[in-house]
């Protein structure tokens, strides 16, 4: 698994430095790199000469504001040219703060939450009613849970036995402005999935190892949808952000960059001097 | 003074105030800790916020919800439509980042549909701020009316002094017969660069912040109809429902004609920084000058300063 830690740390790096100039939402990147970087290389049939095959596995980004880490992975695994990472936030190019379908490879737009478990469980739907075996992934965000609509898609995939569906969960603890638990408590979550019909794996979103166990078991039980809460830290990599409320979309300066960059390797800490945004 | 120093004004000292959030603090960081349990954040979930929201008026309270306005419009639109349009509640929106305020987030994030939908929903009323000062003197007046209000906020700061608000009343900053722009929320700063360039150029420029939205200063509208050879209906939002048809509902409703250039949306907008977003879809005062004027002129545009991303 060596050489995912190489991949995740390559595309930690690329959320760094483009967490300036406009910046983005860097914490809650950094807590699904891991995910992505394992599902896109270990686990889904997805690559750069398969995208128009019916036949290939899916992965919809719900959340949507981590799209950085998907950005990078898609550099690093050659689904992306890594120079247009340069381009974000320019006119000239479509790589900005969500996902859209004007990158290839990203299958839906997405950052109104809670809309994509919905979209991925249509597509789990119509490869079930025409006997494929492609899988459908559909990563969510903790605070995503907040939204209704991520329930019923629950409680539809159920009804569907839609055991070729798997809803990730990047259980990093936090949403925009504080920990999850202070302000809607999602606790016990695995019971709750549990409860609404789902087959539930809850490992360390950070362990490849971890990780590469619970999706070998796919799928966790017939008939079920597959239900992963991987537990991460928010802002995972960089010990200045992360567990910090008031990190959650950052603008650093060039000099933070360099420094955070450092941080990244395990240098040094970075003195953060930039403002923390207000957002949300 | 800015909103979330008048909110907390307001809602310290009159219990009927219930300052809600779906999970959107950037305007109202200090107000959980100045108004305890008159607090309530729900969490990611603007459908529930509103119900709830109802329930509370019902019981006597003046919500006043924020979240980001499409999140509002459109994700809660039936709860709005159905809980606080149909029962003709006091349920007050305050909808962040509309328009091209959304700058980089990209589609989903992009109210510029938000003024026809929540304007299609009788007893819902609709306003737009023009700036901070705009903003902070329209509110008072917005939340003490009896119906449901949908509230486009703004809070960059501009030099306009703007005169007092009145439900139902355009701000009329000049009167011009050769061109009149009809133009409300964050493109008014627009629209001030646009009308000094189109008197430089020797025309006689009239210019109304049309804040009042619905109900609509038709008045006002009618005046510059048979005054102005010329009107622009500015706006960042789809020239379908917004200022644009208001504009045209007007005029076929007193039986009036005029020439009418749309300046709004057909499609969503490029996501970017808001400068280079204006720049780019043609809005900044300088563009819009002379898109009006037909040709190119040397004035100077002033530059935008980058905003703080206030999702």
């Amino acid at each position: 698994m060596s050489e995912l830690e190489d991949i995740a740390f390559k595309v930690r790096q690329h959320i760094i430095r483009m967490s300036t100039d406009g910046g983005c939402f860097v914490g809650a990147s950094l807590s699904a790199t891991d995910l992505i970087v394992y599902l896109y290389t270990k686990f889904l049939n997805i690559n750069k000469d398969n995208l128009d095959d019916p036949n290939r596995d899916y992965l919809f980004l719900s959340k949507g504001h981590d799209v950085p880490a998907l950005y990078g992975t898609f550099a690093e695994i050659g689904l992306m040219d890594v120079e247009r990472l340069k381009n974000h936030l320019s006119v000239n190019d479509n790589i900005y703060w969500h996902p859209n379908t004007k990158i290839p490879g990203i299958e839906f737009h997405s950052g109104s939450l809670g809309h994509l478990p919905s979209v991925a469980l249509g597509v789990a739907l119509d490869i079930k009613m025409r006997g494929g075996k492609n899988r459908v992934v559909c990563i969510l965000g903790d605070g995503e849970l907040n939204e209704g609509t991520c329930w019923e898609a629950v409680l539809v995939a159920n009804a569907y036995k839609l055991d070729n569906l798997i809803f990730v969960v990047d259980r990093n603890q936090f949403q925009a402005n504080m920990p999850t638990e202070d302000l809607i408590p999602l606790e016990p979550l695995h019971d709750k999935f549990t409860a609404f019909g789902a087959a539930v794996k809850r490992i360390d979103g950070h362990s490849f190892d971890a990780l590469h166990e619970a999706f070998s078991a796919y799928p966790f039980q017939e008939g079920k949808l597959n239900v992963v809460i991987a537990d991460t830290v928010r802002g995972k990599g960089l010990p200045s952000i992360s567990a910090r409320a008031d990190r959650w979309f950052c603008n650093f300066t060039h000099e933070e960059i360099e420094s955070l960059l450092k941080e990244l390797a395990g240098d040094q800490t970075t003195q953060l001097t930039s403002e923390t945004l207000v957002v949300r | 003074m800015s909103y979330e120093e008048l909110l907390t004004e307001l809602a310290v000292n009159d219990e009927r105030y219930i300052v809600m959030t779906a999970e959107n603090r950037a305007l109202i960081r200090n107000l959980p800790a100045k108004l305890g349990s008159r607090f309530v954040d729900t969490g990611i979930t603007e459908q529930t916020m509103v119900g709830a929201a109802a329930g509370l008026a019902l019981r006597g309270r003046i919500p006043v919800l924020h979240a980001l306005a499409s999140f509002l419009s459109m994700r809660a639109f039936e709860f709005v439509r159905t809980d606080a349009g149909i029962p003709n509640l006091p349920v007050k929106l305050s909808a962040f980042i509309p328009g091209f305020l959304s700058d980089g987030n990209g589609a989903t994030h992009q109210a510029i549909e938000d003024v026809a939908i929540m304007r299609g929903i009788p007893n819902v009323t609709v306003f737009a701020a023009a700036d901070e000062q705009d903003l902070v003197g329209m509110i008072e007046t917005i939340w003490n009316s009896p119906n449901p209000a949908y509230l486009r906020i703004n809070t960059r700061k501009t030099d306009y002094q703007h005169t007092p608000f009145e439900i139902g009343k355009a701000e009329v900053i000049s009167e011009g017969a050769d061109v009149t722009i009809l133009t409300y929320g964050l493109l008014f700063e627009q629209a001030l660069i646009a009308t000094q360039i189109l008197k430089d150029q020797g025309l006689n420029v009239g210019l109304l912040n049309m804040r009042s939205l619905k109900p609509v200063d038709e008045q006002a509208i009618l005046k510059v109809a048979a005054s102005s050879k010329l009107l622009v209906t500015l706006e960042d939002h789809f020239n379908t429902g917004g200022l644009y048809s208001i504009v045209a509902e007007t005029l076929l409703k007193h039986g009036q004609s005029a020439r009418v250039m749309p300046y709004g949306l057909d499609k969503w907008f490029k996501p970017a920084l808001l400068p280079e977003v204006l720049a780019y879809e043609g809005f900044t005062g300088k563009q819009i000058a002379e898109k009006i004027l037909g040709y190119t002129t040397n004035a100077i545009q002033p530059t935008i300063a980058t905003p703080e991303f206030a999702e």
